[in-house]
């Protein structure tokens, strides 16, 4: 029986460029140049791991957003997943947390699925929470921030390095786990895989395939509001000294004076 | 008086200073009630109570430590059933901000993560959080449900408030997918006598320019003069040179100390996500066009093994 593997990816503004807010305080995704989340290229470089491993496998790859997304999951397919899905809806504008880990969980389901892999975070949003959501809303196991995974037997098993303790988990299939930028560089997609992404397909999905109500995503079925969002004021640069071979005892004395000796 | 709900962090009773910041924000927007899990539950009683916490329910199980999260989103969720609170805070360390996520899922509560601070609004609690690498401020309000919020290390002072913290036993009973994820062994890291990376008065980072895991050591001598955390560049940790648990940036651990000194590292934007809302930022670092200049309050051009160590001596000699 082959081993289905969904990896949920998101298609975001590129970190090292200017990142932006729309009017409406959503991430401005028109001026910006997007590109496959860096930490989803971990998940997708386990996934692939994950497949070589098994006997038989399948890696569709999942992401909600607008029609440049597919740029994401082209990467993703180009880097070795055999299939993708794209759910797209101009209804989804807007969408939080909360509404986008629904959304995975009906495309998941329908997809079908035995292991869901993620990213640690978006690095846009950065919030690192969509994985346990999306636990929550699928009732299987999470096995989540792993440096190290693996599947055998239908049990996933892995290592989660946390700020208390290292800890090893498993879990039996069906479940969701997501991958850190420690779980092992991701592969680069060779020139032959990219020509062969070009013939995998994409399949698209509306709200309507998903049972979703319109007001259940997009900004007016966020479950959270941002009001206001600034630009921080830039910090001023401060004093700058060239070392003469005392510069550290200048840097005493600045440290002295702020009090923090 | 409304009452607020405050998740606890605490080793075996000892509680760690976030959940105290986070007591003093829950006092802006109601009566804290600590929940307190796990062994040592008790024991956390005294110091939650001197800091605001009217009350402290404490459960403990072998389940808390042998199954990942969820069993502690049950706790919660119990908790939140018998208190009926104004909203629910948590730390955002990467245990809680998993709690906090399938809490709000499960009581059909809007989520927000990481914020640096908390005030009561007409509409709730008005959180404020450090977006796109701490470029940019946003002022997010829950609008669905009770609101969830993990907060930041250091985004509150710490102030003692007496209150009765009086201990109540909670009833769990735990759901179908407690037991789902198995925590096969757990190995406590080794504990360096330093203070916690996110909750440091003062952090002290090495980068690439620290030139190897062996010249570390002039990295920690400074900390330790000053009684800092030790933080290191991705590039730092990338090569091997210091522990992937010290990160500083986008990928690891952001701060927000009162003084950050960053040695021998340039300032990329992974790196500045971590740590630009520091208050006083100090750079030491040999190229003069090293970005990290742009955001320092003082800042040294100069080779960090000449710089780093007299600075130590001398904050020594200061401090007698």
């Amino acid at each position: 029986m082959s081993l289905r593997i969904v990896v949920c990816v998101k298609y975001v503004p590129d970190a090292a460029g200017d990142r932006q807010f729309a009017d409406d305080h959503t991430v401005d995704r028109d001026e910006a140049d997007g590109l496959l989340s860096e930490l989803d290229e971990y998940a997708v470089e386990q996934a692939l791991q994950i497949a070589d491993d098994a006997d038989d496998a399948e890696i569709t790859v999942l992401t909600v957003g607008p029609e440049d997304a597919k740029d994401a999951l082209r990467k993703a397919l180009s880097m070795g997943a055999d299939k993708a899905v794209h759910v797209e809806d101009d209804d989804l504008h807007g969408t939080d947390v909360a509404g986008t880990s629904l959304v995975l969980a009906k495309a998941v389901e329908k997809t079908g699925y035995d292991l869901v892999v993620c990213g640690m975070a978006s690095t846009d949003g950065a919030m690192g929470v969509l994985p346990a959501m999306l636990a929550e809303r699928l009732g299987v196991p999470q096995v989540t921030l792993l440096s190290e995974v693996s599947v055998e037997d239908g049990t996933v098993k892995g290592r989660r390095d946390g700020d208390a303790a290292t800890e090893h988990l498993e879990a039996s299939l069906p479940a969701v786990v997501s991958v850190t930028d420690q779980s092992g560089e991701a592969r680069y997609p060779s020139f032959k895989g990219i020509m062969a992404a070009k013939k995998k397909p994409v399949e698209s999905l509306d709200l309507s395939d998903l049972d979703i109500d319109a007001d259940e995503v997009g900004l007016d079925g966020a479950w959270t509001a941002v009001d206001a969002v600034a630009e921080r004021p830039a910090r001023t640069q401060g004093t700058i000294v060239k070392d003469e071979g005392e510069g550290g005892k200048q840097l005493a004395a600045y440290l002295a004076e702020q009090k923090f000796i | 008086m409304a009452e607020v709900l405050v998740y606890v962090d605490h080793v075996d009773g000892a509680v760690r200073k976030p959940t105290l910041e986070l007591l003093t924000l829950a006092r802006r927007l109601g009566e804290p009630v600590a929940v307190a899990l796990g062994a040592g539950a008790e024991a956390t009683a005294a110091t939650l109570g001197e800091h605001g916490a009217v009350r402290v329910l404490t459960a403990d199980a072998p389940e808390f430590a042998d199954y990942l999260v969820v069993p502690k989103v049950d706790a919660l969720q119990a908790a939140y059933d018998s208190v009926s609170p104004a909203a629910v805070l948590l730390p955002s360390s990467g245990e809680a901000k998993e709690i906090a996520a399938r809490l709000a899922v499960r009581i059909g509560s809007g989520l927000i993560t990481d914020a640096v601070d908390l005030e009561a609004g007409d509409e709730g609690p008005v959180a404020t959080q450090s977006v796109f690498a701490a470029a940019y401020t946003a002022k997010s309000r829950v609008s669905k449900g009770v609101p969830v919020i993990t907060v930041k290390p250091n985004s509150a002072q710490v102030e003692p408030s007496a209150a009765a913290g009086t201990v109540e036993a909670l009833q769990v009973s735990f759901g179908a997918t407690a037991t789902g994820t198995k925590v096969v062994s757990r190995t406590p890291r080794e504990t360096t006598g330093r203070p916690e990376l996110t909750e440091a008065a003062i952090v002290v980072s090495g980068g690439r320019g620290v030139n190897g895991a062996e010249n570390f050591s002039v990295i920690e001598a400074l900390a330790d003069s000053l009684g800092a955390a030790v933080g290191a560049s991705r590039a730092a940790v990338d090569a091997g040179w210091y522990p992937h648990s010290n990160q500083v940036g986008q990928t690891g651990k952001s701060v927000s100390p009162q003084l950050y000194i960053a040695s021998g590292i340039s300032g990329a934007i992974q790196h500045r996500a971590g740590m630009q809302t520091s208050k006083t930022i100090v750079a030491i670092n040999k190229d003069s066009e090293a970005p990290i200049f742009d955001l320092v309050d003082y800042g040294i051009v100069g080779d960090l093994f000449d710089v780093v160590p007299q600075l130590t001596d001398e904050v020594k000699a200061r401090k007698g």
